[in-house]
């Protein structure tokens, strides 16, 4: 399996990717975060789409439950501005794995995590790191669309911006995001309308536009389309489609179809373990590991 | 289509007789056992309002007891001071409860979790939920009235009052806290909202009217309550707004009142728990309104 890993054409093209993006200026992602921020603002209103995400890349991580091991060691490259998918049967780690990268995997008791998770060339798990400032950073939608039920739709997307949002600057902001999230033309109408009385798809969206708020440069997604329909399950899958010009995607899903339609590349994972990843159509057509091809040709999992 | 195939499967599928029965009886016995429970209930309000409504009067809400109980012609009095004492002693012991209360259980709900500590905290909480009332009393009695060598005083009362408030409105909060789904928290905390924020904005807005009830329950028995009160603010005629002072109280008011040989002094008391009732009443109803023009939804 490591050597699979290793030939991975993908791991050998991917140091080049973060090499260039170390030279774009984060040498200290922590203290220069404002900055790239407020210039990616100043470029979005451009015409050429700017890349602005950052890439991930996870450095021997390991997740466990107590003593229990869900992650046993994943060395996986997410480069910026693409769509990176994760598949593999249930149980197998995936969204534990994703959950370690913007440190929410430790809100479970008992639950810690060891390895590197590099953002750019800073590791979140670095002691000196904020895990807020990581969270903004580092974007996340849930596998149910869980709008805040207290919350209005404008006070949904406007909760995480409240913290640093000027309140002249809100009105345009909440506005952009829910564009960026294709669901400001069906709600621009009643936007003090509860959060909670959209459909499931509107309310991913919404969850979605939550996240883009805050201008996160990662987005990651635990299964979002597996409470919704086909057509709104579409709908987000165009949407984020745009948004991999803003941000870098890592998608965990079970949908096969799913991955090969959305994704750059695909990563297979197994009992915590990543066997294989590479770009997607690789993954689907010729995979090197015979797991990966029994898991995609639907031989198990 | 035909009718033996037809009767034969009816036969197959009908509700047996001995089933119909046993059904008829479950439904009869639980229906007499809701009914047994509404018996006192009703009892209660039909004496409260007979026996009580006669007693009231513009006099018996604006004058003080006289503590006349004996000679007929002359004025038993109202119940002003007890009707002000109960507020003034409850609400000081609402607000040392509630607070400290609700505290206890974010605590034990969004940090303590399943920490041996919080395991701890839970078990005393537990525990001073069964204490008798009279106990909450003789200690405050002990430790603020004998211990500091002074007297009766209605802030005393309140303290009293507090501790037996303060373990039910922890439990209550926490269970409501607790129903509050973990997702809400997790995509609030994967917005980068620190802790104390999601905890202000996301998870008490969506508790708070489960826990406006449990609150209530915790003030209601608070209100209600003598034995606390009977050594810690005693009883007194006079009206007074100093807490420091003996205080009045409604509770303590039915109790001597009942266990007087005048009748009227007797139906003072009725008068005086139907009021008790009604306040509680109205405290209900103004919290139930005002959680729920807080809540959006």
């Amino acid at each position: 399996m490591t050597p699979n890993r290793r030939s991975s054409p993908v791991a050998d093209v991917d140091p080049e990717g973060r090499a260039e993006l170390g030279t774009s200026g984060s040498e200290d992602a922590t203290a220069s975060r404002r900055p790239i921020v407020a210039d990616r603002q100043s470029q979005a209103s451009g015409a050429t789409a700017p890349k602005s995400g950052l890439s991930v890349k996870l450095e021997g991580l390991r997740a466990f439950y107590g003593k229990a091991e869900q992650v046993k060691g994943v060395d996986l490259d997410f480069n910026a501005n693409e769509v990176t998918a994760i598949i593999g049967p249930s149980g197998c780690g995936k969204s534990t794995m994703i959950r370690c990268i913007n440190r929410m995997h430790e809100e479970i008791p008992g639950a810690r995590a060891e390895g590197r998770v590099m953002l750019a060339d800073t590791d979140v798990y670095d002691s000196a790191v904020d895990v807020v400032a990581v969270r903004r950073a580092i974007g996340m939608v849930f596998q149910k669309p869980n709008p805040f039920p207290t919350m209005s739709i404008f006070d949904n997307v406007a909760a995480g911006l409240r913290l640093t949002a000027k309140r002249g600057e809100l009105q345009q902001k909440v506005e952009r995001a829910l564009r960026g999230a294709g669901l400001w033309d069906e709600v621009s109408d009643r936007l003090s309308e509860p959060g909670a009385g959209l459909s499931g798809g509107q309310q991913q969206r919404l969850c979605i536009a939550r996240s883009l708020a805050v201008d996160p440069e990662v987005i990651l997604m635990d299964e979002p389309c597996s409470a919704l329909d086909p057509i709104a399950t579409l709908k987000i899958e165009e949407l984020i489609e745009e948004l991999k010009q803003r941000v870098t995607i890592v998608i965990v899903t079970h949908n096969m179809q799913q991955a090969a339609r959305v994704a750059d590349r695909t990563a297979f994972m197994l009992d915590g373990q990543l066997v294989e990843v590479g770009p997607t159509q690789d993954i689907f057509t010729k995979p090197s590991d015979s797991r990966t091809e029994e898991y995609v040709t639907g031989k198990f999992g | 289509m035909s009718a033996p195939a037809s009767s034969e499967l009816l036969g197959r599928l009908a509700v047996s007789p001995a089933r119909r029965r046993r059904d008829r009886f479950a439904r009869g016995t639980i229906l007499g056992a809701t009914i047994l429970a509404l018996i006192p209930l009703v009892l209660i309000v039909y004496y409260l309002l007979k026996k009580g409504l006669g007693s009231w009067s513009s006099d018996f809400f604006t004058t003080d007891p006289t503590g006349n109980t004996f000679f007929k012609n002359s004025s038993i009095g109202g119940i002003k001071s007890a009707i002000l004492g109960t507020i003034e002693i409850v609400a000081l012991a609402s607000a040392i409860a509630i607070p400290i209360g609700i505290g206890v259980a974010i605590w034990l709900v969004e940090y303590g979790r399943d920490s041996r500590f919080a395991h701890t905290v839970r078990f005393f909480v537990d525990v001073l939920t069964g204490v008798p009332s009279i106990v909450f009393g003789l200690f405050v009695y002990i430790v603020l009235v004998v211990g500091t060598g002074s007297t009766y005083a209605g802030y005393k009362g309140s303290i009293a009052l507090s501790l037996l408030m303060l373990p039910v409105v922890i439990r209550s909060s926490e269970v409501i806290l607790m129903l509050v789904p973990a997702g809400l928290r997790e995509s609030a905390l994967a917005l980068g909202s620190p802790r104390w924020r999601v905890i202000f904005k996301i998870v008490l807005p969506t508790a708070l009217p489960g826990m406006v009830t449990g609150v209530l329950l915790a003030v209601a028995r608070a209100a209600g309550e003598t034995a606390p009160l009977l050594f810690t603010a005693a009883s007194t005629h006079k009206t007074t707004s100093d807490l420091g002072a003996f205080m009045n109280s409604l509770p303590v008011q039915i109790y001597s009142d009942v266990t007087s040989p005048t009748e009227s002094v007797v139906n003072r008391a009725w008068g005086a728990a139907l009021t008790l009732v009604v306040l509680i009443l109205l405290l209900n109803l103004i919290a139930r309104l005002v959680s729920r023009r807080s809540r959006l939804v």
